[in-house]
């Protein structure tokens, strides 16, 4: 397949479209604004329906009846909206709906909300965060096919720069195996029948009074460990003899895996180690990839979170350092200077000398 | 009348045709949880009916809010999205514009649709969503034991306003219908009572008419049905309908306030043949 | 007096709530002072019934079906023993 030169929003809104995605609703906010209009642009042509909703509860709202007949559906917004989003998303994990958000978020703050969520009750979903565009489109594809296959939502977590840098990309279909099938949709078939089906959020059975809420719960508990057993996914490099590991996700790990190649071109003992899902975290995988080493920095935009998955991950093993930081441009979109290639370089080469970072 | 006690545990034996059923078809059984003298389940018989009478049983699908009525979801034989509280409008929105040939009705309160869900309903109604949304309205939160909702009547007392809804603290009641109903994408606009039997009937006719609207694609439609909640109202049983029908009745006036998309303000809906010949009332 | 309707009345599901007795036109739905298992009074049919579903439509228990006889003045249920 060609490439094309293409902003990220376009490529996300055609990569999701590929993906099978049939019904988008959305409520402007930059920098999530431009993934909107993509889908109001191309979703009609493809026999799909982009709604602009009137608020970012009503997005979700529009987002969770479509994925409640089947239909591919996503919605999204940047951090802000999915703070509003957060009551329903805990609400879909626990009516089972493969609903797929995408936050193109304002820098990293909303790391804490990605993976722990503002919702309500136990509740998981699988957050991706990829680097740049040519991921972008892989993991748009693998939220679809992930939510389908857990019948769980699954967040895309990106950040102004994948949102609005323009790359040469391609739209490569992903393959996926099989999916189960999607009986548990409803489209009226089984009205009238004696067992309809009831979408639920509480493990309400149709024909039979109350709920058991216990059992439910657990039951819900124990998919979520599956889950998180099986979707861990990463990505480390030079780790084999580093003295130094460099942790970083999304667009700010760009910035880092290059400052440590550059700086292991040098013949400095660096590695890198990218979660590309945030939850599950990849723990294993990390520890494994700070065997060894002397210390691990962790560069993030914001005021330390990811940092927490980090230490508990390595247990206390090895020293883990901050050296990333809040950074911003004037506007509060994340696009600060900390994110200069040569400062990133910076810090990391003062983490390997062993000196403090100041944030 | 007489004192003659019959018994009334068996049918007749012969010569006699059955013409009221327990149950509607499209009910999964009789035995539900609310409270005596509950106005809602007259409200879900209206809908099951009508939908069992227009022929769309097999194409109908139920997004429910959050209220007592939730625990009727056991009795529905009808596919559901359950909603979150006030959201239902939304849900509604995203699943019809994916299969706009099935039948979509909310079933919501007043607590959920004219408090927390207030702007969803609008924002359906102005996009004249081809939906139909019911409102069971009795003017309190019903499930939480009595409390005051957007559509309390002034005076009427709740277990948060002791002395009644007073205006000065508490605002004033939102008429539901008489606000969605001027609304460029409301074709159908409606407010029964169940208070009594014949107050029944017409809120059916009103049902029917609100699906047969959606199905025809006109727009968005809405059937407010006032119901009665003495637990809610701290009010006997037998009182209920009374209290309804004076108090609620007196400020959430019944009538069709649109139909085909022409406003009539409250005007009486004329019974259908169907139920004239029925002799319900 | 001839009868030209009958209910059966499911007196179980009977919550006690009255709602029946002034909705009935003829006046042939009473209270009785029996409990049933919930401990609730539930209503008796006498003689009169029209048949006419009053009761069936402001019931909200669901506890009536309603029947019409096929020709006015038909036998119809017995009385009660």
């Amino acid at each position: 397949m060609s490439r094309r030169f293409m902003q990220g929003s376009e490529a996300i809104a055609e990569a999701a479209i590929a993906a099978g995605c049939r019904f988008f609703a959305g409520y402007p906010m930059t920098p999530f604004t431009e993934l909107l209009e993509h889908f109001a642009a191309k979703l009609p042509a493809e026999g799909g329906v982009c709604v602009n909703a009137e608020s970012e509860l009503e997005a979700i709202g529009m987002a969770w009846g479509a994925v409640a007949t089947g239909a591919r559906a996503a919605t999204g917004s940047t951090g802000q909206g999915l703070s509003l989003m957060q009551e329903s998303i805990s609400e879909l994990v626990r009516a089972e709906l493969p609903l797929v958000l995408f936050n193109l978020a304002r820098g990293q703050g909303d790391y804490y909300q990605a993976t722990r969520g503002g919702g309500h009750g136990d509740y998981r979903h699988l957050v991706l965060a990829p680097v740049d565009l040519t991921e972008a489109v892989q993991l748009t594809q693998l939220a679809f096919d992930r939510a389908e296959c857990w019948r769980n939502p699954v967040l895309v977590y990106g950040d102004y720069l994948l949102a609005h840098t323009a790359e040469a990309v391609a739209i490569e279909p992903v393959a996926f195996d099989p999916l189960p099938s999607k009986d548990w949709a409803v489209d009226g078939s089984r009205s009238g029948s004696g067992s309809p089906r009831n979408l639920n959020p509480i493990g309400m059975v149709p024909g039979k009074k109350g709920i058991e809420p216990e059992r439910f719960w657990k039951r819900l508990q124990a998919k979520h460990e599956a889950m998180a057993a099986a979707e861990a996914r990463w990505e480390a490099e030079s780790t084999d003899d580093a003295e130094l590991l460099v942790v970083a996700f999304g667009s700010v790990a760009r910035f880092t895996r290059f400052a440590v190649r550059e700086l292991r071109a040098e013949g400095a003992r660096v590695g890198h180690f990218r979660p590309v899902t945030l939850w599950p975290f990849p723990s294993e995988a990390l520890a494994e990839a700070a065997r060894g080493v002397k210390r691990v920095a962790v560069l993030e935009q914001n005021a330390g979170q990811m940092i927490d998955d980090v230490r508990l991950a390595l247990e206390g093993r090895v020293k883990v350092v901050a050296i990333g930081g809040i950074s911003s441009d004037d506007a509060g979109f994340g696009v600060g200077p900390m994110l200069e290639p040569e400062r990133i370089r910076a810090r990391v080469g003062a983490a390997l000398a062993g000196r403090e970072v100041q944030p | 009348m007489s004192d003659e006690v019959l018994r009334s545990d068996r049918p007749p034996e012969s010569g006699a045709t059955r013409t009221g059923e327990f149950k509607p078809t499209l009910q999964l059984g009789t035995d539900h949880d609310l409270c005596a003298g509950c106005g809602e389940p007259l409200a879900l018989r209206t809908i099951l009916e009508s939908i069992e009478e227009l022929g769309l049983a097999q194409r109908t699908i139920g997004v429910i809010g959050i209220g007592c009525y939730t625990a009727l979801t056991s009795l529905m034989d009808l596919d559901l999205i359950q909603a979150l509280h006030g959201r239902a409008p939304s849900l509604a929105t995203g699943a019809k514009r994916m299969l706009p040939d099935r039948l979509f009705f909310t079933l919501q309160g007043d607590g959920d649709m004219a408090n927390e869900g207030l702007q969803e309903v609008i924002h359906a109604a102005a996009r004249g969503e081809n939906i139909t949304c019911v409102l069971l309205n009795n003017g309190v939160f019903g499930e939480t034991g009595g409390h005051m909702t957007a559509t309390t009547v002034l005076g009427q007392r709740t277990k948060n306003t002791l002395e009644g809804r007073d205006a000065t603290q508490h605002g004033y009641p939102i008429q539901m219908v008489d606000l969605l109903a001027p609304l460029g994408g409301t074709a159908y606009a409606a407010r029964g009572s169940v208070h009594d039997a014949s107050g029944v009937v017409k809120t059916k006719v009103m049902m029917r008419r609100a699906f047969e609207t959606q199905m025809r694609g006109e727009g968005f439609s809405i059937v407010e049905i006032l119901t009665m909640c003495p637990t809610g109202w701290f009010v006997p049983t037998a009182k209920g309908p009374g209290y309804l029908n004076e108090v609620l009745g007196a400020v959430h006036v019944t009538g069709e306030w649109k139909r085909d998309g022409r406003l009539l303000r409250g005007a009486e809906p004329e019974a259908p043949n169907e139920a004239k010949e029925r002799g319900a009332v | 007096m001839s009868q030209r309707g009958h209910v059966v009345i499911d007196i179980e599901r009977c919550k006690g709530c009255e709602l029946c007795i002034p909705a009935c036109p003829p006046q042939v739905l009473r209270m009785t002072g029996e409990h049933n298992r919930i401990g609730a009074h539930y209503p008796e049919l006498l003689s009169g019934c029209t048949g006419c579903r009053a009761c069936w439509l402001v019931c909200p228990d669901f506890c009536f079906e309603v029947w019409q006889f096929d020709e006015p003045g038909a036998p119809g249920a017995r009385p009660g023993e």
